[in-house]
């Protein structure tokens, strides 16, 4: 299957997958069933990018942040996908701050391998500031979590 | 690209993130989008999870209220239906067109054409 850069389709071995999942054990799905909720699922994607665009630029931000998604699908009626959606957040920022401090390691690691001279102390401070607020940043994330 | 390859990035993309669609793909969608300048990580992370359950969410309910039960298949008409009888799944109605007969449209056609001369 080509692959190109315009192709604004979702990968359809996924989609058929979400498909089979969802769907009772042993239920099919024709092929042009499949298709149509693949274009479904863009259409979804475009429809939710607008929305949440709203929400950002009446809050005169450039950049779309997670309340705008959230506030899109409370606007589209998707009120069922809130929760799931804040669950999977909160897990996927666990695993993002994980692996960053598993690669921050790692590259720790490789520096004092590499050059292991007075540069490496100024570069340790910058790092553990850095750090510092990351760990604010999950603080202030897990308190709004309590609030609602 | 292989299928070996493929379905080792989707086995790591839901080790890590629990999703199974690809981001970068999602983002692209969203950039088509007028307006959009900048994308946070976790909106995007947020549009390609609920892109995930709307899916679910489409496929399971068109299948509940379509005629699929009775041949245990889901069929393009189930969608079609859901489309346009429920009100989550309107915005779908341009995309998931109910089929009719060439014939029928042809009739259709015709009246319209007979209440043009009448006015």
């Amino acid at each position: 299957m080509a692959e190109k850069p315009e192709d604004l389709n979702l990968p359809n071995a996924v989609i058929t997958r979400i498909i089979k999942e969802a769907l009772p054990d042993g239920v099919n799905v024709s092929k042009e069933a499949r298709r149509a909720i693949s274009q479904a699922a863009s259409v979804f994607v475009l429809y939710a990018t607008s929305c949440a665009n709203n929400f950002a630029m009446k809050a005169k931000r450039k950049t779309l942040n997670a309340g705008d998604v959230m506030s899109a699908m409370e606007e589209m009626e998707f009120e069922r996908f809130l929760q799931p959606l804040r669950e999977a957040l909160e897990a996927y920022k666990k695993g993002q701050k994980g692996k960053k401090e598993a690669s921050e390691q790692k590259r720790k690691d490789k520096e004092k391998k590499n050059s292991p001279g007075e540069n490496d102390k100024s570069r340790d401070e910058e790092e553990d500031e850095h750090m510092d607020d990351e760990q604010e940043g999950e603080n202030e994330g897990e308190e709004e979590d309590v609030e609602n | 690209m292989s299928g070996k390859n493929m379905e080792e990035k989707v086995e790591q993309a839901t080790d890590r993130k629990n999703i199974s669609l690809p981001m970068s793909r999602v983002r692209l969608i969203m950039k088509s989008s007028p307006d959009v300048s900048c994308i946070n990580q976790d909106a995007l992370f947020l549009t390609t999870k609920a892109t995930e359950l709307f899916v679910q969410h489409l496929a399971l309910s068109s299948y509940k209220n379509g005629s699929g039960k009775e041949t245990n298949t889901l069929s393009y008409s189930d969608l079609a239906n859901a489309a346009e009888e429920s009100e989550t799944f309107q915005f779908l109605t341009d995309i998931l067109p109910k089929k009719i007969l060439a014939r029928e449209y042809l009739k259709s056609l015709e009246e319209m054409e007979k209440v043009d001369d009448n006015l």
